[in-house]
């Protein structure tokens, strides 16, 4: 079954309050952040305090994503190194350019998990792109290693790289959204959109949320516990939607009970294309807890 | 390990704690919290563990508790003591583990 990577929530590394009480709220996968948010002094800090709170806090099934320097920095190989002992779920690559900056940080990660007598590739990956070589060799990072579970848009410093600024159409991230949703698909992992940061204005961001999907993307980094609703809400299949999947295998058993080799439900032929969509909906559904395979509806 | 100079770590907002970390000869702990009756002995053993784990030996510890989980004070004990120590991006992950 598909993992929901619906919200992908960022908390800053060094602050403790946060680490412990984001999970409370409900995004699918929690991205402690050591980067940006974390001032220069305070690298170390927060590296100890996510290490520490990783191995202790239990987050139940939220996903932990962790947020590292990038190893052009004095605190990447650190992070990482503390991170895989953490046995967080996914480390996080900012300003992915290369599939050479993957197998970097992987070759790292498995020097660690060989030390520390962990089962290699159990720390997965995913990086961001953030920049227009990065959304360039998008498929080239999308397939550099099994460890990725998915490639995520950074569009704040993908804007300034490319001389415009975030407008509320999204039109200037159109080609790196589709570029990178693309990749994800050919390689068969996980596209996340990137965030969006006025929190107060939900109407521009549901519009943001009903565009992605269209798009094709999982999910959305989000910035506010405030987010997590729309996203979970538009991203979930609802009932019209878990109906007509519902339909669509119905009309198929039927259609291969009788031995017919044609399938139609009101009239309209159903081909492999909507059946896979179908199942994706109930996967989703299932996934999201509000649907049981053999029970039906969860109210 | 050993302090060599006085270092601090964690702020006072809450739910962390301020380590202040200097020389001092054997390991003693001044701590001020306001769930000092409830909490005070178990906060102190996480803060002496953390420290007898790197080998502290010497060290006089201010800690300022604001609600602190144990992970919470682990780990701004190790960043003083760090900081203390002069250590920068040189850790023994297999002492800090």
């Amino acid at each position: 079954m598909d993992r929901l990577r619906r919200t992908m929530m960022f908390v800053p590394g060094n602050n403790p309050g946060m680490l412990r009480d984001a999970y409370i709220y409900g995004a699918d996968c929690l991205m402690f952040d050591l980067e940006d948010s974390v001032a220069l002094a305070e690298k170390d800090a927060a590296r100890f305090l996510v290490y520490n709170a990783v191995k202790t806090v239990d987050y139940g099934n939220t996903e932990i994503v962790v947020r590292i320097n990038g190893l052009d920095t004095p605190y990447g190989k650190n992070d990482i190194e503390a991170m895989v002992r953490s046995e967080v779920d996914v480390i996080r690559l900012p300003k992915t350019e290369t599939k050479e900056d993957v197998l970097e940080v992987e070759a790292i990660i498995e020097e660690v998990e060989k030390k520390i007598g962990k089962e290699l590739g159990t720390t997965k990956m995913m990086a961001a792109i953030e920049g227009p070589l990065g959304v360039f060799n998008a498929y080239d990072i999308a397939t550099s290693s099994s460890r990725l579970i998915g490639i995520a848009l950074g569009a704040e410093d993908f804007v300034t790289n490319m001389k415009t600024k975030r407008y509320l159409d999204g039109m200037e991230l159109f080609t790196a959204r589709s570029q990178i949703v693309l990749a994800a698909r050919a390689a068969g992992i996980y596209a996340l959109d990137t965030v969006f940061s006025d929190v107060d204005n939900e109407e521009g961001f549901r519009k943001e949320i009903e565009f992605i999907k269209q798009l094709g993307f999982d999910g959305k980094s989000i910035i506010n516990p405030r987010q997590i609703g729309p996203v979970n809400e538009i991203y979930t299949p609802n009932d019209k939607e878990i109906k007509k999947a519902l339909d669509v295998k119905r009309a198929i058993k039927e259609a291969a009970d009788k031995g017919s080799g044609v399938i139609s439900l009101n009239g309209k032929m159903i081909d492999k294309p909507i059946v896979d969509r179908a199942d994706r909906v109930l996967h989703l559904a299932m996934a999201a807890g509000i649907y049981k395979e053999e029970s039906g509806y969860e109210e | 390990m050993r302090i060599i100079k006085r270092a601090i770590a964690g702020t006072m907002e809450s739910s962390d704690i301020q380590i202040v970390v200097e020389a001092g000869q054997g390991i003693e702990i001044e701590l001020k919290s306001s769930v000092e009756k409830q909490f005070g002995n178990q906060i102190r053993k996480v803060i002496r563990e953390t420290l007898e784990h790197l080998d502290i030996k010497d060290v006089k510890v201010i800690a300022v508790d604001k609600g602190a989980l144990d992970c919470t004070i682990r780990a701004r004990v190790l960043t003083a003591a760090y900081r203390g120590a002069d250590i920068k991006e040189d850790y023994n992950w297999e002492v800090i583990n």
